[in-house]
């Protein structure tokens, strides 16, 4: 019985120095500063207000009107945009008119016709944004070797790891931005290198970028770079936010509607539970004496 | 419990008729009606009913799911896209799926902690038992199997990484390795073996679940005290109203914090990496796998060295190897448990020194979660090394140990004493 007295507080005794080992280790990562991380992206994105964060988010559509206007003025020339159809963008407000004007300024390759030859014709509603290169090689061509990424889910396959406690408390907060507030901070935190860093070729100092410390993408905005004609400012600031927005609505067109059912299903369950728990309890009363 | 004569009376013609050639009413009435229930049961002996939940909504919806994915490396992450964004209701189907897999580990995690704590693997309950553990690996395979579908950076890498593992085996490892695949590396003929599999193993598992339902039923349920059902009038009561009320209420509480996480935090449980498409050229910078499996794959990761033959250089086990039989041998060591702790006291509530160690190795495990997510790297790697030390500690030294020298307290005499005590407790006001 002394025996495994012993072994008991010896397992006590380890188990505390790896709890508190880990946890060190886990909170340790955050030291040097609250958002500066030793790994990259070597800052922590920035926090932003978004029309659609939490349960009764919504789409802000001026907005995503706007980052579809950002993104087919200045992104479109590099970026692809594969899984998205022009249908979707009735979403955003556009008028059967509109869509079909303006699917029918990009050029769709289709066939083969009655001869056996592939043709160009004008896109229709039905067809997706057509990728600006005809190949991942010649995309890294054109771009110093680094094949710019799609668009379409770059909202949910960006989103920097939380860390010890962050990912505790986004349970609690439902805090699901990290994709769009990576976006943003992205763009907006194009910075002079520090002293004495090196930078290869082509390549543009930014310490939000997830893949390295500088990604190969000029600063791709400027202050009045697309016109606004609704009055919002026409800054980088505004643009960012814009074209985040439209990349998460890219990435997961269908949030608001999830969110939106995902509340009558709560309240549904909950009330259920509700009843369930009266019921439980008179059914289990009889058994009291 | 069962053997008891059958109390079904057909309530009509039809049911008569039908009884009399094909006894299936008599069979759902002796199990799920009538069946006796122990009355003590807390709300942790829910989740054998939860997990039954979960297995059919991960049938149908899968069954969906596979009416629309294509399983080729060229489409299948365009499918599982389009089912995100054109099939009705599509994304709803798959986000209940991938995160029904989660919340399928996270209470079946529950039920098994929940048998370690009341001994519910002690005799007559081994094969029961038995079956679980068969039931928890054959769903570790299904689930792995399941995330390599959507065809993302992390469903191929991962891939890589597991079937990889059997290259570890010495002398038939990479043969192996190669005809599992179907190719020298993940591809096409991968993708589609794991598709099939992934839709045998769930019938499989009901297979194995309707086998651990019978063996429960014919040994019946076990109960925090661990005393087993001697007064069937006074301490058991009948499946249904009770047992199915409760369970149901249990259900649908599991299920409003599933409803949580599928409608507000779809993809908090997944990883970021698996919505680009899988490419062979590029290695994600991070390869770590569901947080599910993440304690195993810390075991996994632990083993970094080789054990040689004492005072020779002869490599006995490579780091490879080891960190291959750790990872199984995890699994396997729980089909031992009924023997290596094996103690006449079944209830934790009874054994003082067994519930601390039982607290630490929930602790333990959990801590291996959290290092199998951080790399393995620096201090990392000698703490799963310690964890992992004290996972196999716990069932090869602690359990025996404690089966031998524990001093138990005295258990009840009957589950209806144990009843009487506590109800008097509670008019006393005395704390338990």
């Amino acid at each position: 019985m002394k025996f495994v007295k012993t072994v008991s507080s010896i397992a006590k005794t380890g188990l505390i120095v790896a709890l508190s080992a880990t946890i060190l280790n886990l909170t340790g990562i955050a030291k040097a500063g609250e958002d500066v991380t030793p790994y990259y992206p070597l800052k922590k994105p920035k926090y932003s207000e978004w029309s659609f964060s939490g349960p009764f988010g919504k789409w802000d559509i001026g907005q995503l009107q706007r980052g579809l206007k950002i993104y087919t003025q200045s992104c479109a020339a590099c970026h692809s945009l594969d899984l998205v159809p022009f249908r979707s963008l009735y979403e955003l407000g556009y008028s059967e008119e509109q869509v079909k004007a303006f699917a029918a300024e990009y050029e769709v390759t289709d066939g083969p016709n009655a001869e056996g030859e592939m043709f160009e014709r004008p896109a229709t509603p039905a067809d997706r944004f057509p990728n600006p290169y005809a190949n991942s090689v010649e995309a890294a061509l054109a771009n110093n070797g680094a094949v710019p990424p799609d668009f379409s889910l770059l909202a949910k396959a960006r989103a920097p790891k939380r860390g010890f406690p962050n990912f505790v408390f986004d349970v609690f907060t439902l805090y699901a931005e990290n994709g769009p507030d990576y976006i943003y901070s992205l763009l907006t935190g194009y910075s002079e290198a520090p002293q004495g860093k090196e930078l290869s070729e082509g390549t543009y100092y930014n310490p939000y970028f997830a893949g390295g410390s500088a990604p190969a993408m000029a600063p791709p905005l400027s202050d009045d770079l697309i016109d606004y004609d609704d009055g919002t400012p026409q800054t980088v600031d505004q643009y960012a936010k814009d074209i985040s927005a439209f990349l998460m609505w890219t990435a997961e067109p269908v949030l608001v509607e999830r969110k939106q059912l995902g509340f009558k299903v709560m309240l549904f369950l909950i009330i259920f539970a509700v009843l369930l728990y009266f019921t439980k309890r008179q059914v289990f009363a009889s058994l009291k004496d | 419990m069962s053997g008891g004569h059958s109390k079904y009376v057909p309530v009509n013609g039809v049911m008569k008729w039908l009884d009399a050639r094909l006894p299936l009413p008599r069979l759902v009435y002796d199990s799920f009606v009538a069946y006796p229930v122990p009355r003590n049961l807390n709300n942790w002996y829910t989740f054998g009913a939860i997990l039954s939940m979960f297995l059919i909504l991960q049938l149908v919806t899968g069954i969906v799911l596979a009416m629309h994915y294509v399983a080729s490396t060229a489409e299948a992450f365009n499918s599982v896209e389009s089912i995100m964004r054109d099939v009705n209701y599509g994304w709803l189907l798959r986000r209940l799926h991938a995160n029904g897999a989660s919340f399928f580990f996270f209470a079946v995690y529950i039920h098994i902690f929940r048998g370690m704590y009341y001994g519910s693997y002690k005799a007559p309950r081994e094969v029961l038992w038995i079956l679980g553990v068969f039931i928890f690996i054959v769903m570790m395979a299904t689930a792995f199997m399941g995330y390599v579908l959507p065809w993302g950076q992390m469903s191929f890498w991962a891939a890589t990484v597991i079937t990889g593992l059997f290259t570890a085996i010495p002398l038939i490892g990479e043969p192996l390795q190669t005809w599992l695949l179907g190719g020298f590396s993940v591809g096409d003929p991968t993708l589609n073996r794991f598709f099939s599999l992934h839709y045998l193993l769930p019938f499989m598992l009901v297979g194995l679940v309707i086998l651990h339902v019978w063996a429960l039923h014919v040994v019946g349920q076990s109960n925090p005290t661990g005393v087993e059902v001697k007064d069937m009038k006074k301490e058991t009561v009948p499946f249904t109203p009770y047992a199915t009320i409760k369970d149901l209420f249990a259900v649908v509480l599991f299920f409003t914090l599933f409803a949580y996480f599928v409608f507000y935090l779809p993809d908090y449980l997944g990883h970021p990496d698996n919505y680009i498409k899988a490419n062979p050229f590029v290695t994600p910078a991070k390869i770590v796998p569901e947080w599910y499996f993440l304690p195993f794959y810390a075991m996994l990761r632990a083993v970094d060295f080789d054990i040689i033959i004492p005072f020779t250089s002869i490599v006995l086990i490579n780091a490879k190897l080891g960190g291959v039989i750790a990872m199984f041998g995890s699994l396997v060591v729980l089909l031992f448990l009924p023997w290596l702790d094996y103690g006449k006291t079944r209830s934790g509530n009874y054994r003082p020194m067994f519930r601390q160690f039982f607290w630490i190795f929930v602790i333990v495990t959990i801590l291996l979660g959290y290092i199998g997510a951080l790399p393995a790297e620096g201090i990392n790697v000698l703490i799963a090394q310690i964890l992992t030390a004290a996972y196999f500690a716990h069932f090869l030294i602690v359990l025996p140990l404690l089966s031998k020298y524990e001093k138990t307290k005295p258990v009840p005499l009957s589950i209806a004493d144990a009843i009487l005590e506590s109800t008097a407790r509670a008019k006393t006001g005395g704390t338990p």
